[in-house]
This record gives structure tokens, C-alpha cells and sequence, in this order.
């Protein structure tokens, strides 16, 4: 037993030593047949999580926008706690008594105001928590209804025939429309919205999640485990799960700008959130009505500035992520 | 994504269906070997899911309706007494049964009937106001779809050659990708928006633009056309570049290159093509989606089309039109789906070997 773990700290230190530490005649020479030697497992130190991580961190322009999004997130939740910050909705007067309108940024008001007197720099940080709650809020509801039906969907195969069927009747139905629909159907409100944009997303998130279970669960581990008489629910909770979260997480990510341009769409076309609730939806729709004048443009532009950042970022970090994640990406 | 991309007929034909949005077309395992799966079969079975599709939407836009607030019926609905409303309602037909209502509802489509305008037009045919509308969004459509062609396709070559190229910079491929990224990331009613401002500006400083769009001013069509080329752009240059990427890593390209093919009949030959079938399969739904317009390019610029009507007839809660207008939308999108899959089926040579035999 001591000699074998002594040969196996041998190979260990070659390996970690690198052959080019070996000298000539210790490469050159016969080496000596050691029957132990064979058993010895090596995985060469990888590990996916830190794999993964070693290649996120590379990625210079995700790593920028990674860092540009926690910065925004924190500030958008920390804006109402600061000091001196205006309400999103109230009315702002001068000292005469009438409503400060369309003034242009300056110290007072940051962005300006709008034309009723609404502070803008407040409304957009508002507008912009309210839409990243619907990203959110879509996002989890998407992950987590997709991933449910794309396990049982992958895992289970009786069941396999009737959710490919279904899924290939319900995907061909527009996205678009149900937003339109759903939306003028019921009540324009943050409720409408989120329940609209919930209805189709979690499909492609179970088709990705159903087609990663597929190629996963009947791997050799599994199918120990499942010789082994473990549960099927320990099975997917520690042997399938840990490998969907990429997936999951790039679907989460990619969740977010798409349901946020879907806010700014259904407000667009007169089914969004009501005035009261800023979003950056209505900022801008709001914004839009002002850009036939040109010194009145900030008031569209710097809703969009912060709506294009949180989108873009998001998008770039969920693909970065989702090739990061990619162990064939993975270099041992 | 794991590279299990497997080659049944159905398997691919799902797995290499590209939405905006999708990232890479996920791998897809079919649920048994493809053996008895022939073209025809597929394709036959591909057309009944796209009916049962179509039945679904109609059936789901009729229940919702009864859901919709009835002054969405009437023109003047304010000043309307309550016997009114009802002899109103009765003779919209909205007092039957219900399945009786869904019965006459579906005649009426199959007749090619989509009912009368409330609020929009009073009594006018909807049938009539869309043939009245369709043309000229058809017209900017397909300019919008050429001019994405011409301008995505080469750009997703150029993006491809310059990523695998020998230039440190990879100059083409950051720019395409930062053109991609813009394009996607950013929603469409923003940067519409930007080219509408800017666009117009621009343009004024060397000829007088009005910012609305005039049919018979050839100069107004080109932002609108612009804008509605981007996306078709940015998505042609995606994949193109994405596939062409994919493909050039391939044994087939290793083996001509071996043999000493130039690798411009390389390029020409085996790696476009290659790469070409998955975007064909887009190409219906984008020809096809030109019917039913933009709704945010043709209501920016006032075009008098299919999109702008939409827009139109929800501000105007007109629910008639708005429930037409659904179906009419869905059926577009769900035959684009549909002949794009069968033209995919049909172009992608590893399809039609799939019958064959064992795929896996």
C-alpha cells in the first residue's frame, strides 16, 4: 500500500513538474514496469466550474459588461435610498407655483423634467427597476416551469412522444400575437404583461433543458447510479441539474433584454403599463412624442441610453457565459 | 451546447429551426432511429401539426374574444342605451350559444369572410381593407428582405473568412459581431427611432427629406427600407457566420484542402453551400412576414399598410379587425414555418440520407 502511494506521488510530481523538468537521461532511460502505475486515475486537475470561470475571466469585452451591469443594478436598487432624490411621480412647481415643464438637465434635475414636471432622473431609475423586475420576474418563471417540464419531458419517456407533439403544435404560434392578444384582452398592468411574456417563453427553455437530460441521463454514472437503486429524484437533483445550469442561467440571461424590449413593444403599440408605473416603456413612448423638437430629445435619449445598456449587457454576458460554459470549449 | 446534432428527418428539421433569438440551434434527439421516416411522411405530418396549429389559435382568439369589452363592437358605444347594446349585439350574432358562434366563426373563415369593421370603418368588408392594405407593405417588405440579403450575406462571409483569417485584429468579425450584438440586443422600436431622427437629418443636410413617408417620393422609402433590412441583416450575418465557422472545421474541408482544392472552389463549393441550407430555411417566414408588414416602421412613418392598421385598429380597441388581423398574422407566420422546414427537409442533403438508415 506505501509503495503504491509512492508511485503514485511520483506521477504526480512528473506531472506537475512537466516533462520538460525531467533531464535527458531521466526521459531517455527505460522506465521501470510498475504494475500500480496503470490504476492511477488522472483528471489532470480539471474542474468545469473553475474551467468554465478560467474562461469567462478571459473574455476581456464580458468581463467590461459584467462589471458595467453590477454597477447599474446596484445603483438603480440603491437610487431611492440616496441623498436628496426626487419622487418618481410627483409634480414638481417652481416657486410661483406652476409645474416646472421640459426643463433641461441640469443640477436640480439631473435628466430634466418631463412635460408635466416629473423629475426625469428619478422616473428613469424607477422605469428601469420596475422593467428589469419584469426581466426577472420572467426570467426565474421561465427557468423554472422550463425546467420542470423539460425534465420530466427528457427523463421520463413515456412521456416524451406527448410533449414533442405538443411542443411542435404550440411553438409555431407567434410570440408576438399572444403578447397581443393576452395584452388586449385583459388590463394593461404589470401582471398582464408578465403573465403574457411567462406563457411562451419556458417552451424553448424545456426544449433545451429536454435535449440536454436526453444526452445526459443514460451516461454510464447515471446509469451506476440508477443500478445502484438511488432515487430518481436524487439522480436529477445531483447528477442531471448541476449540468443544466448553464443552460438555465444562459436562458436567464437572455430572458431579460427579450422581455424587456417586449415592454417597450406592448407600450408601443398602446397595451402597456399605465403612466403611473414608470417603466422604461412608457419613458420612452413618452419620449418619442418629443422628438420632433430638438432640445427636447434628452428626454428620449436618456431612457434609451440606460435601456440599451442593460440590454446589451445582458445579452453579451449571457452569450459569453453560454460559451464559457461549453465544456467543449473546455482546453485541459 | 453539447454537439449531439443528430440527422433525422425530424430531429434536424427541428433542431436547425432558427427564430431570432435562439442562440444555436440546440442539439435535438429524435425520439426513435429515423428508419421509417420518408420525406413524404414528414412532410404530410408536418402540414397536419400546422393545421392543428392554426385550428388551436382560431379556437383560443374566439373564446378570448368573449372576453374583450363589448364597447370594442360599437362605433358610439357611449351613447348607446342598454336595449341598444343587446339589439346590437344580436345582430352581431353575439347572443347565440357558443358553439354555435364558433361554428359560424369558423364557416366564415373557411369562406375567406373575416367579418365587417366597427369602429375603424363602420361596416366595412375587413376582407377589403386588408387587400387595400397588403400591397404596399408587401412592396417595402421585400425590398427591406433584398436589401438584408445583399448586405447580411456578405457580411457574414466576410465576418467568417476574417475569424479564421490570419489578420491579428479580426478587424470584419469585431465589427459584424458589434452590428449583430447592436442589432439584437437593443430593441427594434429604439434604434427604428434613432434612424427616423438622424436618419432624416442626415439626409436633409444634402436633399429635402420630409420625416413621414410619401409614396410617390422615392426618397422617403429609403429609411423606412433601411430600417426593416437590419434585422434581416444582422440575423443572415449571424448565422451565416456561425455556420460557415462550423463548417470550415469540418473533415470534408480538411480532405479538399489535403487534396489541394484552391480554397476559393473550397470556399465556393463546400463551405457556403454548406452553410447557405440552414439560412434558406429562414427565407419563407421573412418573404412571407412581408405581408403582414412592420407595425413599428409603417406606424413611425406613416406608411399606409398591414402593421400600421394594426396598431391602428388596438388603439382604436376595434375588435373585429384586431381578431382578424390575429388570424391573418398567424397563418403567415405558421406557413413560413411550415415551408421553411419542408424546403430545409428538401435542400439538406443529410435529411435525405437519413432515411436510409441508422443515424446514430
Amino acid at each position: 500500500m506505501k509503495k503504491f502511494k509512492k508511485a503514485a506521488d511520483n506521477i504526480s510530481e512528473y506531472a506537475s513538474r512537466g516533462y520538460e523538468a525531467l533531464s535527458d537521461d531521466e526521459l531517455f532511460s527505460s522506465a521501470e514496469y510498475r504494475p500500480e502505475a496503470l490504476e492511477h486515475l488522472s483528471n489532470a486537475g480539471y474542474s468545469y466550474w473553475r474551467s468554465s470561470l478560467r474562461i469567462y475571466l478571459k473574455n476581456r469585452t464580458a468581463m467590461f459588461f459584467l462589471c458595467l451591469i453590477a454597477i447599474t443594478l446596484f445603483f438603480t436598487f440603491i437610487q431611492p435610498y440616496l441623498q436628496n432624490q426626487k419622487d418618481p411621480v410627483r409634480i414638481y412647481n417652481d416657486a410661483s407655483g406652476i409645474q416646472i415643464r421640459n426643463r433641461q438637465p441640469d443640477s436640480e434635475f439631473v435628466f430634466g423634467t418631463n412635460a408635466i414636471g416629473q423629475d426625469l432622473w428619478s422616473r428613469t431609475w424607477s422605469g428601469t427597476r420596475t422593467s428589469l423586475f419584469i426581466g426577472f420576474t420572467v426570467a426565474c418563471v421561465e427557468a423554472f416551469i422550463g425546467v420542470f417540464i423539460g425534465i420530466l419531458w427528457g427523463y421520463t419517456r413515456k412521456l416524451d412522444f406527448f410533449f414533442t407533439e405538443i411542443y411542435n403544435i404550440f411553438d409555431n404560434i407567434p410570440q408576438t400575437l399572444v403578447l397581443i392578444l393576452i395584452s388586449y384582452v385583459l388590463r394593461p398592468s404589470l401582471k398582464t404583461i408578465i403573465f403574457a411574456l411567462c406563457l411562451t417563453g419556458w417552451l424553448t427553455t424545456a426544449r433545451y433543458i429536454r435535449n440536454q437530460v436526453l444526452i445526459i441521463r443514460d451516461r454510464d454514472y447515471n446509469l451506476a447510479s440508477r443500478c445502484l437503486g438511488t432515487p430518481a429524484r436524487l439522480i436529477i437533483l445531483r447528477n442531471l441539474l448541476p449540468f443544466l445550469v448553464s443552460v438555465i442561467t444562459m436562458r436567464m440571461a437572455m430572458a431579460i433584454p427579450y422581455a424587456i424590449s417586449n415592454e417597450v413593444f406592448v407600450t408601443y403599440i398602446g397595451l402597456g403599463l399605465p403612466l403611473n408605473i414608470p417603466s422604461l416603456g412608457n419613458l420612452i413612448v413618452s419620449g418619442i412624442d418629443k422628438m420632433m423638437e430638438p432640445n427636447l430629445r434628452y428626454q428620449l435619449i436618456f431612457p434609451t441610453i440606460v435601456l440599451s445598456v442593460v440590454t446589451v449587457s445582458f445579452y453579451i454576458i449571457g452569450n459569453a457565459f453560454a460559451d464559457a460554459s461549453d465544456p467543449k470549449n473546455h482546453v485541459v | 451546447m453539447e454537439s449531439g446534432l443528430d440527422t433525422s428527418a425530424v430531429g434536424s428539421a427541428i433542431s436547425l429551426r432558427m427564430a431570432r433569438g435562439r442562440r444555436i440551434p440546440a442539439a435535438f434527439i429524435s425520439r426513435r432511429p429515423a428508419r421509417g421516416i420518408t420525406m413524404t411522411a414528414y412532410i404530410i405530418k408536418r402540414i397536419l401539426r400546422s393545421i392543428i396549429t392554426l385550428f388551436l389559435i382560431i379556437t383560443a382568439v374566439f373564446f378570448l374574444l368573449r372576453l374583450m369589452p363589448i364597447e370594442g363592437y360599437f362605433n358610439n358605444y357611449e351613447k348607446m342605451s342598454p336595449t341598444q347594446v343587446r339589439v346590437g349585439l344580436a345582430n352581431l350574432g353575439l347572443n347565440k350559444p357558443v358553439h354555435i358562434q364558433l361554428f359560424t366563426f369558423l364557416k366564415g373563415i373557411l369562406g375567406g369572410d373575416l367579418g365587417v369593421s366597427n369602429r375603424y370603418r363602420v361596416k366595412y368588408p375587413i376582407i377589403r381593407l386588408i387587400a387595400s392594405k397588403m400591397p404596399l407593405s408587401v412592396e417595402i417588405g421585400i425590398m427591406a428582405v433584398c436589401l438584408g440579403l445583399t448586405a447580411g450575406v456578405p457580411l457574414g462571409i466576410l465576418m467568417a473568412r476574417s475569424a479564421r483569417g490570419r489578420g491579428r485584429f479580426k478587424l470584419w468579425d469585431k465589427f459584424g459581431t458589434a452590428i449583430v450584438v447592436l442589432v439584437e440586443a437593443i430593441p427594434a422600436s429604439v434604434y427604428y427611432l434613432f434612424i427616423q431622427i438622424y436618419g432624416t437629418e442626415l439626409i436633409n443636410k444634402f436633399i429635402p427629406l420630409p420625416m413621414l413617408f410619401d409614396e410617390s417620393k422615392a426618397i422617403t422609402w429609403a429609411l423606412p427600407v433601411f430600417s426593416l433590412s437590419l434585422g434581416t441583416m444582422a440575423w443572415c450575418a449571424m448565422w451565416i457566420r456561425r455556420y460557415m465557422a462550423d463548417e470550415s472545421t469540418k473533415d470534408y474541408v480538411m480532405l479538399a484542402r489535403a487534396k489541394g482544392v484552391p480554397p476559393s472552389v473550397i470556399f465556393r463549393r463546400h463551405i457556403f453551400r454548406n452553410a447557405f441550407v440552414p439560412v434558406v430555411q429562414g427565407l419563407p417566414s421573412m418573404l412571407l412576414l412581408t405581408l403582414v408588414g412592420s407595425l413599428y416602421v409603417e406606424s413611425r412613418y406613416s406608411i399606409p399598410g398591414m402593421g400600421g392598421l394594426l396598431v391602428d385598429v388596438i388603439k382604436r380597441q376595434d375588435n373585429t379587425v384586431v381578431q382578424a388581423l390575429v388570424l391573418v398574422y398567424s397563418a403567415v407566420s405558421i406557413l413560413g414555418l411550415l415551408l421553411g422546414d419542408i424546403a430545409m427537409a428538401l435542400l439538406d442533403p443529410r435529411i435525405r440520407l437519413a432515411g436510409k438508415g441508422e443515424t446514430r
